[in-house]
């Protein structure tokens, strides 16, 4: 093969991908939850909200796998369901909290002096609360519900990604590219947009992928102590929470939900990992000579 | 009335250890079409001279004095008219060609950027137009090349690259910053030969700044010669850059290996603390007791010509170099 095509970027990323196992791990079970949740319907064998008070408590067998609930609800079904809002809630405040960072990181680093101290301190006083308890209380300041998990949950995870970007903005601007951009006439946002932005997503990337995984953790967490979305919907961190009181009785309503969240957790922690490794481009180099 | 005339240009960075006087009362002018040079050692402000033309000096830096370019008053023009003023009529050719470029953006689409924002162009176009840019630089592949990332070409293509973007605005004024710094011998003349191209065909005046004197000699209309942030001779090419007036420019040359390669001895004074008087009396062959007292003025020394210097007429009378000294009979 052509040695610069070899070396191009995309062929690299997939060479490297698929030597690392537990990225690659990852990424197959990343793939098979979102068809989880996409065909959800199909896959699952009864409605996640159908009662059988008659079979309530069943230990798994053929016609429930994972066994029913308290209410007689299929457990399996239910998790298959659950898959749908966990990654919901997991993309979607991931993209939310990425988003602002980036945004308040690039003007933060690009503008320095005022603007950046006022966002630098604004992120100081977000990460002098603890993040769960803070979300705990905006939660239930906005009570429960599905919007307002995602908010509270986003309210506290962007901080991470804002001094991520500024701190990569302000190497950037170090070096000469930045300059000649300004150089040549380029508006303000042009340059953060076209010229910065490209140049720092990759530990950004790295941290929305981690940080899907935590936001899952997490939005199971506040659905476990009452405060995320309501029932009957079904939702790891509930039925997790449904099952405390039948942990002799019917272990499998415990058992099952916290495999889920922990093997999606897993999965996402996997692959943010391996593309950490991935997009590193010191390893790039290394690969190149 | 030229192009481009400063007047008694000061630039300061302050710094937590105090006054960093970069440059210092210069006056220059550069004619419309000339290449003129800016010539001196690490260190001596020429770069900080050039970034203070277009105000891309970091916060803590503060400019007095006139930058006139057509007219108009640089140093108090709004931003948004200096954001115009870039690229469009004077442009720089950066630094380094190894950090110049974007790593992370095909470089053709750093040209055609260029050109869509300059010229108001439309992608497609604008990306023929690039490709003709580099043929016409002689860039081998430009069609290839174009779709590759700047780690994938050389230091010689990526300064073709760079010399394209910054003439997509085809501007009046180029400002080359050290653009032969770090090249083997070689890639020097490639890069001479390109800016030579550049000013050749668009017609733009050049302010070259460079250490190097053989880049200056084969390009350059006039010269500057930059000592401790002040200009101390100012005049035609060929007459600077063979016979110097001012003891300084005379070590400059008598440092060429051709020369002897005969070091000035000593070094520069810190720009945090100038001495008064003349900035080059400590090392200077001539200096006398005026020379610590008073700053000496402008001298003529030929229409076009003149130097800082007190003793221009001793320096000149010997007319020979004052640092080749007696290495001069071994010297080839």
């Amino acid at each position: 093969m052509d040695l610069t095509a070899a070396a191009s970027g995309q062929n690299l990323t997939l060479q490297r991908l698929k030597k690392n196992k537990s990225a690659l791990a990852g990424l197959v079970i990343v793939l098979l939850l979102l068809i989880i949740a996409l065909f959800a319907p199909l896959l699952a064998p009864h409605h996640p909200h159908e009662q059988k008070l008659d079979l309530a408590l069943t230990a798994p067998c053929q016609e429930y796998p994972f066994g029913t609930d308290h209410f007689g609800r299929c457990i399996f079904s239910r998790i298959i369901f659950g898959t749908r809002t966990s990654l919901e809630i997991g993309v979607i405040v991931t993209a939310i909290s990425a988003f602002t960072g980036i945004v308040f990181g690039l003007l933060g680093g690009f503008y320095s002096g005022f603007v950046d101290e006022l966002i630098m301190r604004v992120v100081d006083i977000f990460l002098a609360f603890p993040g769960l308890i803070l979300a705990l209380v905006i939660a239930g300041l906005l009570g429960p519900g599905m919007f307002n998990v995602m908010f509270a949950l986003a309210l506290v995870g962007w901080m991470g990604y804002t001094r991520v970007v500024r701190g990569a903005v302000l190497a950037e601007k170090e070096k000469g590219f930045f300059a000649a951009a300004k150089a040549l006439g380029a508006g303000d946002f042009y340059i953060m947009y076209r010229h910065l932005l490209p140049n720092i997503i990759a530990p950004v990337i790295v941290m929305a992928t981690l940080g899907i995984g935590h936001a899952i953790l997490t939005a199971a967490g506040l659905s476990f102590l009452g405060l995320g979305i309501q029932p009957p919907a079904p939702v790891w961190g509930s039925m997790l929470n449904d099952g405390k009181n039948y942990l002799q009785a019917a272990p499998q309503m415990t058992i099952f939900p916290g495999f889920a969240i922990m093997i999606t957790v897993l999965a996402f922690n996997f692959l943010g990992d391996g593309m950490r490794d991935i997009l590193d481009p010191k390893l790039k180099e290394k690969r190149i000579t | 009335m030229a192009l481009l005339s400063m007047r008694n240009l000061n630039t300061v960075f302050h710094s937590e250890e105090g006054k960093i006087k970069a440059c210092n009362d210069v006056s220059l002018d550069i004619p419309a079409g000339k290449t003129v040079g800016l010539i001196g050692e690490t260190g001596s402000g020429k770069s900080v001279l050039g970034l203070s033309i277009l105000r891309l000096l970091p916060r803590n830096a503060s400019l007095t004095g006139e930058i006139r370019y057509k007219g108009q008053d640089i140093l108090t023009m709004p931003g948004k008219q200096l954001q115009q003023l870039r690229g469009n009529e004077i442009a720089l050719l950066p630094q380094s060609p190894s950090t110049s470029l974007n790593p992370v953006l095909q470089t053709g689409s750093q040209i055609t950027e260029g050109l869509c924002l300059h010229r108001k162009m439309k992608w497609k176009p604008a990306w023929e137009k690039a490709l003709a840019m580099l043929r016409l630089l002689n860039l081998p592949q430009p069609e290839k090349k174009a779709r590759e990332y700047p780690h994938q070409l050389s230091g010689g293509m990526k300064q073709r690259i760079l010399a394209a973007i910054s003439v997509t605005g085809r501007p009046s004024l180029l400002i080359a910053d050290e653009p032969a710094k770090g090249l083997d011998a070689v890639l020097r003349a490639q890069v001479t030969g390109i800016l030579r191209q550049l000013t050749g065909e668009t017609g733009a005046a050049m302010l070259l700044i460079t250490h190097d004197l053989k880049v200056a000699a084969s390009l350059c209309d006039e010269v500057a010669v930059m000592y401790a942030g002040e200009i101390v001779e100012n005049g035609p090419a060929e007459k600077i850059l063979t016979n110097p007036v001012h003891p300084y420019a005379q070590g400059l040359l008598a440092s060429l290996p051709e020369h002897g390669l005969r070091p000035i001895p000593g070094y520069g004074p810190s720009l945090l603390d100038l001495p008064a008087g003349c900035k080059f009396q400590r090392r200077c062959l001539l200096a006398r007791d005026v020379c610590a007292e008073k700053r000496p003025p402008w001298q003529v020394f030929s229409n076009g010509w003149h130097a800082r210097c007190w003793f221009i007429d001793q320096s000149r009378k010997s007319q020979q170099n004052l640092y080749r000294g007696d290495l001069q009979k071994t010297a080839v």
